[in-house]
Formats: structure tokens, C-alpha cells, sequence
């Protein structure tokens, strides 16, 4: 035992430190990991983001350099942070609290202390880097605006936040990422592929060399640049009409579905949010519930189509084939309906056929034909989801998919959605108890895109192209099928011709005969939707949204067009100017009826929003309801 | 007798694998300290230059040591070992402080460990003392006495003060079991460090339970075998009352850096920031090394100074940082078969002051390739000691270099001296 014993010692020694080092050196991965951590630091290059175009080469938005102080904690070493709060120009307490939160989110990952600042501040910062260890500035290009329009469908860029981290692991805190618009959308062409260049370094955070002869090292790639749909010139035009009004215009190329222009106002410079102002002036905007200037009411706004939806309850009963052309229906002032209710009328000549009955816009013709395209149906609901089916295939009713992060799908209602209402089967409805519905009242929802897009399709006779805002990308043409192919109506070709003439009628002898444009010519129509609002807990019926939608020539369709202003009383008196000014400026590329020009930029109803803002901000139920919109 | 005939006889197995470590000891100080390429190796303002002379200096010193008459070690120990002593005693009046250690004679730029040279002047003595006739190590007289020689040294060290250094002479023990030291002191011993290291890492009462139906156990055996079961059951009294006095030693007797020390072993990775710096660092540089390394001068732990005393305790690292499993599993079985070597030889020696003297070199030796590697390996608690021949330092290198040659001188005159 006594000469054994230094064996056992030395057999046990050389068991476990053998044991040891297989555990540490062969089967735990970990502390390479650790070790390469520790040593390398990374170096991020970030690449230029993608230049955005209008449809012309017309540049919309481009880049600016800018500044940020970035914190690694576990670098830090004590220093002044009295004096390194005076240059960074915040308090004290704000530099002490985003030190914690640096710590909190990731003791190597770098934070972001101060963002986004300006070339001054960047000068005089640089110079005293060096006296805080942890510490460095981290050069980011910021979006720089050459024009002020298109906020509503360009979007703008901000920090990541910690659920765009969570979702995906390409980005850092501090860094850059689309929000709302096109901006959002195509987020990954604009931002490119940031660069990585690994240092290794000593423990004091000392460079030493380049890690691994940068075997690891990525070269940024840039962001492409986009080229959209959109025509600057009729979109800096339409602001310009929009002046004091709310509303939206969307205007589109019928045979491609390009969104042409997308104007929502109020809305706000797209430099607004840039740099470090950008979250202050956010709240600003989120915080306007009057205005809503973040509220893209070119996508968002849902209403009563009103009159324009008169040319689809006319496809579709020809389509349905209860109508025909010559079919003339009486109209005695209104249409009467259930017991005593009576649906009023314009005057016009009597009675009434197809196309007169578009022009004049008579509400008797069209509740009629929709009544008989239900009721050719044994029952209400089959004859409800027949309709439904003609209505949703021009777009409306759901999603468009155009290419822009928000949007509403607004609403057609079909047989379930009046069971429900009526509690079928234990009461029955019939047909007419929906008649708001032929003449685009009741339940009907539309936004203006889809408007637009209703009327690009009776413009292309029977199909249209998914609207989308983005043509090329790095100069080559899109080849997404979602935005190439034709979708079709179930409305037959043939159907169409009638429809387009009473269209054309409107400009005529219509509503808007005094609208029409020269050498241009035009089909549309236009509409009044009304509007409730509730307020003081009362149902207020306020003034008519304005709606018009046209498109031109009608031969060779070339834009397609949909304007709504609130409150804008009927449909001819601001929405049919300014569509038709839209449609004159882009076909002939000038205005020659200046004095309809000059009268938009004189008028609008803005004593009417006055009048309604000032009700709803003392409204004491609604200031409490106002916040969840 | 002339010197060619010892250089004959010596162990040249020794030898070669005692260079072989040297070697692999500097390359390892080289590419921890080295920052210039363009430095010569010899340059004696870098670290590795200095060691390269300590080396060279040493060969000269192995000449002196063969050079001498074997039987002038064995009759002149006692008076080394008190030469040794003063040396030691000297250092309170004469010593510098370096690191709040006064352990060195400084002159000029160059300093002296006397510890390390104490090491063997202790096996020198032990060898002598337990090699007298008269000893009898079963008599508690002559275990006292051998228990003396071994404190006074330990007892000046930690005037130093330097634990490390200390605790290294207890590894004597190892030469006076073999000798006829009552196995219970060892047993003892070590079944006190076992249940020390259980109570800290699973609570003393869990400890306790565990101890107790072992002990149970075992009693239970005996008597069926119709053994005595009386003295098992004193030890497991003992034992039960140790681990209850563990809590106490812990909280009440160790200070707190001795306490963290513990801590970190079982507790690393919340510690790895503040007082398991130095050993997180460590794990993770010779975890990084993986099965290859990631080769010579390439470490980036090392290179980027992340392991503290890399040059010195904590050398083992970039070893196996730099040649992964593959090289420290090489310096692993060279220091084994060194070590089995000395073992060898020693059990050949015919005269009992040699093999006493040979146990005592691989008990020093044993002793610090343990600690070491088992501190930097995070296995045992954080003992500042060198790995033997790999460790910057001239002391320690001169210190080993006698203790080992001397041996070798006596082995190589193994005939003469037993005849």
C-alpha cells in the first residue's frame, strides 16, 4: 500500500485532469463562442439606403448623413458624466438612465445613447471621444426629402424597436428600419445589407489587429433604389388643390394599375420626421385626433360610396339580364318603398332609361334595377350573395393588395350578414329592406383606392390590375405577377359600353357638365355620401362628403380616378373640379381653365370643419372614446 | 570518482523529459510575453529573453550539482537546511516586497525566491532525519520531530506571507507514509478534505446523511465478517462532527478572499465578472482551444491579455489554448511519465536517505503539477503556486533544476553510495 499509494495519486490526477479537458475542450462549445466574443469587436458599415423615384426619375427621397453615440457597457469606465450629458446636450439623469437601459438590453451589443446628430454637434463631440471609454460615434444616413409631398405613401424611417429585434435578428438596437409606407413595404430592397468588420481586441478594448485576417468581414451592400408609380408633378398638383380641404385622391393607369398619385390631406412634410425631432413631431401628429394627419385617408377612409356606385348596380342587372338598355322605368320624384318610405329624387325627364338614368342619376331607376336583380333569385339570399359576388369582383368588399402597409377592406354586405341582422330564420327579410344598397347608401363601405380602382375596371371594360405604387426597382421593371395580371369582373365586356356612355352623359348634360375638360373626353361620376357622427351621445347627420370618380379619354383610357371630401356638400362642388383639373393635368400636362383652378385654392369647407371640430372637442363622451380610432 | 562516469550512469530518461517540459515551459513563456517579431529571442529585456538565460544559467548549475560528491548532500543536509532556514529568517530583515510578499533577495534588477530553494533543502533533511537507524516513524516522539522540520520552514513562509508556497511542503507527507508514517494520518487527512469539499458543494446535512449510511453500511459488513466494528464507528463520530464544524471554519475562521475562492469554484459563472475573473477567463481560454488549438502565437485570449498571470501561474493556458487537447494532453503525460520516472528511480535506490530523498523530489513535484493544473483547470481552489519548469521565473526553474539533479546525481551513484 505505501508504495502504491503515490501511484493511485498520480492515476487519479491524470483521470481527471484528462477528464477535465475532454469536458472543456472537446464537448463544450460555449467557450469558443465566448472567447471569440470577448476578442472580436464588431464593426458595422452601413450602407447607403436605397434612393426612392417618382414614375419620371423625379428623386423623392434621398440620404443625409448623420451621427449617433453609441454605448457598449462593458466597456465603460467611470468617467464625467456631468460633462459628457453637456456635450451630448441632455440632462444628466437622461444620460444615467439610458446607461441602465443600455445595460439591461445587452452588455456587449451596442446601444444607442443619443441619436441622430447633427454635423455641429458631431464636430465638437469627436474631438473628446476619447475621454469616454464605452463610448462611440456611429455614422447612419438619414432620409433627406427633395419635395414636399407624398408623406402619406413614403412613410419614414425610425430606431428599431425591441419587437422589430424580437422579430427579426437582422437588427440591432439603434439601427434604422422602415415605418408605414413604402418605406415599410419594401424595407429590405431600400436597406441593403450592412457590412461587418471584425477587430480583435485586448481587454482593455484596445485594437489589436484584424480578427482572423477578417475571413468573417462582410462588405456592405447598398440599398436598391425603387422607382414608383407615382407621377410627381400630378401629386404635388393635387396637394395644391387639397388646400384647407380634408380628403383623399387616388388616381391610377387603368391598364396597369399603377397608382398614378395618393394624396390624403391634412397631412404633413415628410422632413417632419427626420433626425432627432422625428419622435417628438410624431407624438405632435399622433396626438392631432382633430385633423389626423397620420390617417392615410386615401387607403383608410371607409364610406358610402354614394351615386358612383350606381354604375355597378347597373352592370350588374345587365349583366343579370333583368335589365336591358331600352328597359324604361318610371320615377315620380323618388322611389316609393314598404309603407310610405320614399327614396327622393332629381329632377330629370320621365321616365327614365339606362343611360339618361346614369347622367341624371336617378335613385328610383336604380333602387328598382337592384330590387330586380335580387328578387329574379327565389329567395333574398341567394339573389343577396349573387350580387355580392358581381360587387367584390371589382375589388371592393376586401383587401386590394396593393404594396402598402395599411388599408381597409371596407364592406358589401351579402345573406349572412342580414341573417344575422334580422335574426334569420326566425324573422325574414326581403330584398327591399337592402335597397340603400343600389344606390351606394346603407351598408356599403368603400375607401377611396377601391373607388378608384371600380372605376379602372369599368374604364378597362371588365378587368383591372392590382393598384400597387412600385414600378421598378434599381431601374428594372417589377415582374410580380400580383401586380401584372389581369383580375376580371363577372361582368361581361358588352355590358360596359352603355354604363361608360351614361358616364360620359354625366359631363355632358350631368352633374358634371360644367367640369368638363376640352379635348378631353371624360366618364365618371359623381356622388354624395352621408355621414353621422355621434356626439354628445346623439346620432348627428352631418354635411355630405363630396365624391366624384372619372376616368379619361374614354376611348383609351389613361387615368382612372377617385376624390372624397369631407363635408364637401354634393359631389360636383369640389371632388368633380378637382378630378377633372387632375385628369386635364395629367393628359395635357397644363391647365388651361385657371379661374376652376383659383377657385379650389380659394374654397373649401372650412367653416364647416370649424364648426365640426368644435363640436367633437367639446363633445365630453367622445374626447374619452377618440383615443382607441 | 570522475565525472564522466556519472554522466554515464545518469538517468537519461529523466533527463531528456526534464529538457523536453524546459523547452515546451519556454516556447509557452515566449508566446505569452512576446509582442515584437522583430525582437531577437535573447533579448533580455523581454521576459522570454530572461527566461532563455535562467535556462542556460541552469545547465551550469546542473554542472556544479553533478559535480559534487553524492555523499556531500547526505552528510551536509543538516547544515543546508539551516542555511536554508536563515535564508528564510533573512527575508523579514533583508527581503523585498513585492505584491505585499516579501519574498525576495533583490540585487539590482535581479531577485531571489529563497522558498524555492527551500524545497529541496527540506527533502534534503527529511531524506537525512528518517534515514537514521534510530527513527521509528510508528513512535509519536520521531513523528514530531519529522512534523518539526517541516513547519519551521512552512511557519517562516508564512511570515511572507505565501500560503502557496506553505502548503507545498506538506507534501513530505507523501515520503514519510512511505517510510512508515501510520496510514490514519493520511487517511485522515484526506477523508477531512473529501468531506470539506462535499459540505461545500452539496450542504453539510445532505453530507452528514451520506457519511451516515455509508457508515452504517459498513459496520453492518464487518459485523457479519465478525470484525471489529468499534473503530469505524469513532471514525464516523469524528467524521459527523468535522462536517458540523465545517459551517463554522467556513464562516468564522477563513477571511473573506479565501472564502471566495470556494465560492467561484462552484459557482463560476455568476462570478465571472468579479472575483472568478481570473478563473472564467482562464476556463474559457482553454476551452476555446478545442481539439487542435488555435495555434502557436495565435490565441487571441492571450493575445488580447484576457487571462491575468499568464506568463506565470496561469502559463497552462495558452498551451491549451494555442495546441488545444491535443498539446495539453502532451504536457500532461510528460509531467506523468516524468513523475513516474522519479517514482522508478527511487524505488531502485538501495540506500534509504536517497530514496527518502527521491520521494520527497516527486512529492514537491506532484504538489505543484496538482495545484496548478487543478486551479487553472478550476478544480481545485485558487492556490497561487508555478507550474514546475513552465512558470517565468529564475527561482523557481533553479529551485526545481537542483532538487531534481541532485536526485539524479544520486541515483547515477546509487552503487557507490550503497556499497
Amino acid at each position: 500500500m505505501r508504495k502504491l499509494f503515490p501511484y493511485l495519486l498520480l492515476s487519479f490526477t491524470a483521470i481527471i485532469f484528462l477528464a477535465r479537458l475532454v469536458y472543456l475542450q472537446i464537448f463544450e462549445d460555449k467557450y469558443s463562442d465566448i472567447s471569440e466574443k470577448q476578442s472580436a469587436k464588431a464593426i458595422y458599415d452601413y450602407p447607403q439606403r436605397g434612393y426612392i423615384f417618382d414614375r419620371n426619375g423625379v428623386l423623392l427621397a434621398g440620404n443625409q448623413p448623420s451621427y449617433d453615440v453609441m454605448l457598449v457597457p462593458g466597456d465603460l469606465e467611470p468617467f464625467d458624466t456631468l460633462a459628457f450629458a453637456e456635450l451630448l446636450n441632455i440632462e444628466k439623469d437622461q444620460l444615467l438612465k439610458k446607461i441602465r437601459q443600455a445595460k439591461h438590453y445587452s452588455w456587449r451589443k451596442p446601444s444607442v445613447v443619443t441619436a441622430q446628430l447633427t454635423k455641429s454637434e458631431y464636430a465638437s463631440l469627436q474631438e473628446n471621444m476619447y475621454k469616454f471609454k464605452g463610448f462611440y460615434i456611429q455614422k447612419r444616413s438619414l432620409r433627406d426629402y427633395q419635395m414636399d409631398i407624398g408623406a402619406n405613401f413614403l412613410g419614414y424611417i425610425a430606431e428599431v424597436n425591441n419587437r422589430d429585434i424580437n422579430r427579426d435578428p437582422y437588427y440591432q438596437s439603434g439601427e434604422l428600419i422602415g415605418r408605414q409606407g413604402v418605406e415599410q413595404y419594401y424595407e429590405e430592397e431600400l436597406r441593403g445589407v450592412r457590412g461587418v468588420k471584425y477587430i480583435q481586441r485586448d481587454k482593455f478594448n484596445n485594437e489589436l489587429q484584424s480578427y482572423k485576417n477578417g475571413q468573417s468581414d462582410t462588405l456592405p451592400e447598398k440599398g436598391k433604389d425603387l422607382s414608383l408609380t407615382i407621377d410627381a408633378n400630378l401629386q404635388a398638383y393635387g396637394k395644391k388643390l387639397m388646400k384647407d380641404k380634408r380628403g383623399g385622391i387616388v388616381a391610377l393607369e387603368p391598364k396597369t394599375g399603377e397608382i398614378l398619385a395618393l394624396i390624403s390631406e391634412p397631412t404633413y412634410p415628410p422632413s417632419y420626421l427626420v433626425g432627432r425631432k422625428r419622435s417628438r413631431n410624431f407624438t405632435k401628429l399622433w396626438y392631432d385626433t382633430i385633423t389626423r394627419p397620420l390617417y392615410n385617408r386615401a387607403l383608410q377612409a371607409q364610406y358610402p360610396p354614394g351615386s358612383p356606385f350606381k354604375v355597378l348596380t347597373g352592370l350588374i342587372a345587365l349583366q343579370e339580364g333583368v335589365v336591358n338598355t331600352n328597359t324604361s322605368i318610371n320615377c315620380y320624384g323618388g322611389y316609393r318603398y314598404g309603407r310610405g318610405k320614399i327614396l327622393g329624387c332629381h329632377a330629370h325627364s320621365n321616365p327614365i332609361r339606362m343611360i339618361s338614368g346614369i347622367a341624371h342619376s336617378c335613385n328610383a331607376y336604380f333602387s328598382s334595377l337592384y330590387l330586380k336583380t335580387i328578387d329574379k333569385y327565389e329567395t333574398p339570399q341567394e339573389g343577396m350573395d349573387n350580387w355580392n359576388k358581381h360587387v367584390e369582383s371589382f375589388g371592393l368588399g376586401k383587401y386590394l393588395g396593393y404594396d402598402l402597409p395599411v388599408g381597409r377592406k371596407g364592406f358589401i354586405p351579402d345573406a349572412d350578414y342580414y341573417n344575422r341582422a334580422y335574426k334569420y330564420p326566425t324573422y325574414k327579410w326581403y330584398s327591399s329592406a337592402t335597397i340603400s344598397n343600389g344606390i351606394g347608401q346603407g351598408e356599403v363601405l368603400t375607401t377611396p383606392i377601391q373607388l378608384a380602382n371600380m372605376t379602372a375596371a369599368i374604364a378597362n371594360r371588365g378587368w383591372y390590375v392590382r393598384p400597387h405604387i412600385l414600378k421598378a426597382v434599381n431601374g428594372n421593371p417589377i415582374q410580380d405577377t400580383t401586380y401584372t395580371r389581369k383580375q376580371f369582373t363577372t361582368i361581361d365586356k358588352k355590358h360596359f359600353d352603355p354604363i361608360i356612355q351614361g358616364m360620359h352623359e354625366v359631363y355632358k348634360y350631368g352633374t358634371a357638365k360644367w367640369v368638363q375638360v376640352p379635348d378631353i373626353e371624360i366618364g365618371g361620376k359623381t356622388g354624395t355620401a352621408e355621414n353621422k357622427k355621434v356626439i354628445d351621445g346623439k346620432v348627428i347627420q352631418l354635411e355630405d362628403h363630396s365624391i366624384c370618380v372619372a376616368f379619361a379619354p374614354i376611348d383609351d383610357p389613361k387615368i382612372a380616378i377617385a376624390v372624397f371630401i369631407e363635408h364637401g356638400y354634393w359631389g360636383s362642388r369640389y371632388a368633380a373640379r378637382i378630378a377633372s383639373l387632375m385628369i386635364e393635368k395629367y393628359i395635357k400636362g397644363k391647365i388651361t381653365r385657371t379661374d376652376l383652378e383659383d377657385w379650389l385654392l380659394e374654397n373649401s369647407p372650412k367653416e364647416k370643419y370649424e364648426k365640426i371640430d368644435f363640436m367633437v372637442k367639446n363633445d365630453s363622451i367622445l374626447e374619452n372614446l377618440n383615443f382607441n380610432e | 570518482m570522475s565525472k564522466d562516469r556519472t554522466i554515464f550512469k545518469i538517468d537519461w530518461i529523466s533527463v531528456v523529459i526534464f529538457f523536453a517540459l524546459v523547452f515546451f515551459g519556454w516556447l509557452s513563456i515566449y508566446s505569452t510575453t512576446f509582442e515584437d517579431p522583430n525582437q531577437s529571442i535573447l533579448n533580455l529585456s523581454t521576459l522570454y529573453g530572461k527566461q532563455l538565460l535562467w535556462i542556460l544559467l541552469s545547465m551550469v548549475i546542473i554542472l556544479f550539482v553533478l559535480s559534487i560528491e553524492s555523499k556531500f548532500y547526505e552528510r551536509f543536509s543538516s547544515v543546508i537546511y539551516i542555511l536554508s532556514l536563515l535564508s528564510l529568517l533573512g527575508l523579514l530583515f533583508f527581503g523585498k516586497t513585492i505584491n505585499g510578499q516579501t519574498a525576495w533577495y533583490s540585487f539590482g534588477s535581479f531577485s531571489i525566491q529563497p522558498a524555492e530553494f527551500a524545497k529541496a533543502a527540506v527533502a534534503l533533511a527529511i531524506a537525512k532525519y528518517l534515514s537514521e537507524l534510530n527513527v521509528d516513524l510508528k513512535k509519536l516522539k520521531y513523528q514530531f520531530s519529522t512534523l518539526l522540520i517541516i513547519l519551521l520552514p512552512i511557519g517562516l513562509i508564512l511570515l511572507q506571507p505565501d500560503a502557496g508556497s506553505a502548503l507545498v511542503f506538506f507534501s513530505f507527507f507523501i515520503a514519510i507514509y512511505r517510510e512508515g508514517l501510520p496510514g490514519f494520518y493520511i487517511w485522515f487527512g484526506l477523508l477531512a478534505i473529501i468531506l470539506f469539499a462535499l459540505v461545500l458543494l452539496i450542504g453539510s446535512t445532505i453530507t452528514a446523511i451520506v457519511t451516515a449510511c455509508i457508515v452504517i453500511g459498513v459496520m453492518f459488513f464487518l459485523k457479519k465478517q465478525k470484525k471489529k466494528v468499534f473503530p469505524v464507528f469513532i471514525v464516523s463520530i469524528l467524521s459527523i462532527g468535522f462536517i458540523l464544524s465545517v459551517n463554522f471554519i467556513y464562516t468564522n475562521i477563513l477571511k473573506p478572499h479565501q472564502k471566495e475562492r470556494f465560492e467561484v469554484l462552484v459557482n463560476l459563472e455568476e462570478n465571472k465578472r468579479g472575483s472568478g475573473y481570473n478563473l472564467y477567463q482562464s476556463i474559457v481560454a482553454i476551452g476555446s482551444g478545442g481539439l487542435t488549438g488555435k495555434g502557436f502565437l495565435e490565441g487571441y485570449s492571450k493575445q488580447g491579455g484576457f487571462v491575468p498571470e499568464q506568463h506565470t501561474d496561469y502559463i497552462f493556458t495558452s498551451i491549451a489554448e494555442e495546441w488545444g487537447f491535443i498539446g495539453s494532453s502532451i504536457v500532461i503525460f510528460l509531467f506523468i511519465a516524468f513523475l513516474l520516472r522519479i517514482l522508478f528511480l527511487a524505488e531502485r535506490q538501495k540506500k534509504p536517505f536517497s530514496r527518502i530523498y527521491g520521494y520527497g523530489v516527486f512529492g514537491i513535484f506532484f504538489i505543484h503539477f496538482f495545484i496548478n493544473l487543478g486551479m487553472v483547470l478550476g478544480l481545485v481552489p485558487t492556490i497561487g503556486i508555478p507550474l514546475p519548469l513552465f512558470s517565468y521565473g529564475g527561482s523557481g526553474l533553479w529551485g526545481f533544476t537542483i532538487l531534481v539533479f541532485i536526485f539524479l546525481k544520486l541515483d547515477a551513484d546509487r552503487q557507490k553510495l550503497g556499497s
